[in-house]
């Protein structure tokens, strides 16, 4: 894993750093246990010179167990990317892999499949079904891959109890408070298997004490296995992160290292 | 915030000794602010000669508790009702530093910008796991500490990130007085009319 240390060249046309990691074998494929492996990813909107260059070779690597946070001013690619990770749009150059399998290798039938079941989605538009409760709001991308009704139902309540909403599964999203329908939205992202999980400014426009929950409600989910993605331009969301990835103008031009321990802290806050 | 203040908070509990008091004020701060003995016995032997706390007969072991006076519970109830001035902080290294970083020929500024943005986005990293760490109910006075560390790093990467728009949009003067010089300049016109 590289880290990005001392003064970074300053224009934004600067050639993207190397990759943020690198597979230890130096082999072309994916680092082995990579949920997402982004490979110089570029995506540009429209052609000749009305062109919008949205990306422009970005590389990351998540690996599980593993938050990224992408922060970046409005129209640095921080969504763009996003949108390329979930299978929701395609890179004009450059590869995107989930789980190791390359989205481009997918037809329409598969990549939806690994959509549904691999991947989940916190927007900031909470997308909520109004005319479903919340256990069915959770229970619907399930039953749309063809688990059964009673299963999918079983499995989230599961998810509805892990974001401390158990009692309130049969209520409809008007029903619930700002707070509450943010955290069925999570447990909609997290029900099933996924692995990959993308959010986009999840903490929105909630109050800080119900946002930090949302937080940690992603950060226990991140610690028992899965693999994260937030977007966010908040640096107290951000630092609920394993590693902050900057971009500017579609490229990164920095990242933070990996935290290692606190000692750097505590012996450096007498500032 | 003085130590002085805080040994008196602490004296408030109950009577202590020199080494009580380091433990408990490491503890009140979440050991962000270490203290060594030293400066215990100084700040304390000042509150004595001004009246604010004394010394009470020492134990078997050796060890010389003090308490604090009605004086000391003035001053300390003065201290809670009395805001902290701004005035009263430290000069902003970082502000200072950029301001120059931009007047100074050969200097980087927006690699400036995004190299502290880089650190302090790490501390606040650092800051959140702690937080994350400690969410049993006696933790609040502490995970209280680290939410003020925590909008103190945000302040300042949010700042960063103003200074970095402002900078994209800031054409240098080509040549002639600065703004600050030709203010300056007017000021003292006008001083002399």
């Amino acid at each position: 894993m590289s880290t990005v240390s001392g003064p970074v060249p300053a224009t934004p046309d600067h050639g993207a750093p190397p990759p943020a990691d690198v597979d230890a074998s130096g082999l072309p494929g994916s680092p082995a246990d990579a949920v997402l492996d982004l490979r110089d990813v570029h995506r540009t909107h429209g052609t000749g010179p009305a062109a919008v260059h949205a990306l422009r070779g970005v590389s990351l690597v998540v690996r599980p167990g593993e938050l990224v946070a992408v922060m970046g001013p409005s129209g640095s690619g921080k969504s763009t990317l996003l949108t390329l990770a979930g299978g929701l749009d395609s890179p004009t150059a450059g590869e995107v892999r989930v789980e190791g399998q390359p989205l481009h290798a997918l037809d329409r039938r598969g990549l939806a499949r690994l959509r549904r079941r691999r991947i989940g989605y916190i927007f900031q538009n909470l997308n909520l079904i109004g005319g479903l409760t919340a256990v069915e709001n959770v229970a619907l991308p399930l039953e749309l891959d063809g688990t059964g009704v009673r299963r999918a139902r079983r499995l989230a309540l599961a998810a509805l109890t892990e974001v401390g909403l158990s009692e309130l599964g049969d209520r409809f999203p008007d029903q619930l408070s700002g707070g509450q329908q943010q955290r069925v939205a999570i447990a909609r992202a997290l029900v099933g298997e996924r692995r990959l999980v993308l959010a986009d400014e999840p903490t929105g426009a909630l109050d800080s004490q119900t946002g930090e929950a949302v937080l940690r409600l992603l950060r226990r989910r991140i610690d028992a296995g899965a693999a994260g993605v937030l977007v966010t331009h908040e640096a107290r969301h951000a630092a609920w992160a394993d590693r902050v990835v900057f971009l500017r103008d579609g490229v990164t031009v920095d990242s933070t290292a990996p935290l290692v321990g606190v000692e750097t802290l505590l012996a450096g806050s007498g500032r | 915030m003085s130590i002085r203040h805080g040994l008196l908070a602490l004296l408030e509990r109950g009577q202590m000794y020199g080494y009580q008091l380091r433990a408990a004020f490491e503890e009140s701060t979440g050991s962000t602010w270490p203290l060594n003995i030293g400066q215990v016995y100084t700040t304390l032997s000042r509150l004595e000669r001004d009246g604010l706390v004394r010394p009470l007969p020492e134990s078997e072991a050796g060890q010389r508790p003090y308490e604090i006076t009605d004086a000391g519970r003035a001053d300390l109830a003065l201290w809670f009702a009395t805001p902290i001035s701004r005035t009263d902080r430290p000069r902003d290294e970082l502000a200072i530093k950029l301001a120059l970083a931009l007047t100074t020929p050969g200097v980087d500024v927006r690699a400036v910008v995004q190299t502290q943005r880089t650190a302090t986005m790490r501390a606040l990293q650092e800051l959140t796991r702690l937080k994350y760490a400690s969410d049993r109910p006696e933790d609040l006075p502490w995970r209280l500490v680290l939410d003020a560390m925590v909008f103190q790093a945000e302040a300042e990467v949010r700042w960063l990130d103003h200074c970095e728009t402002s900078l994209v949009r800031h054409r240098p003067p080509v040549s002639g007085p600065s703004p600050i010089s030709e203010a300056v300049g007017r000021s003292g016109e006008e001083a002399r009319r």
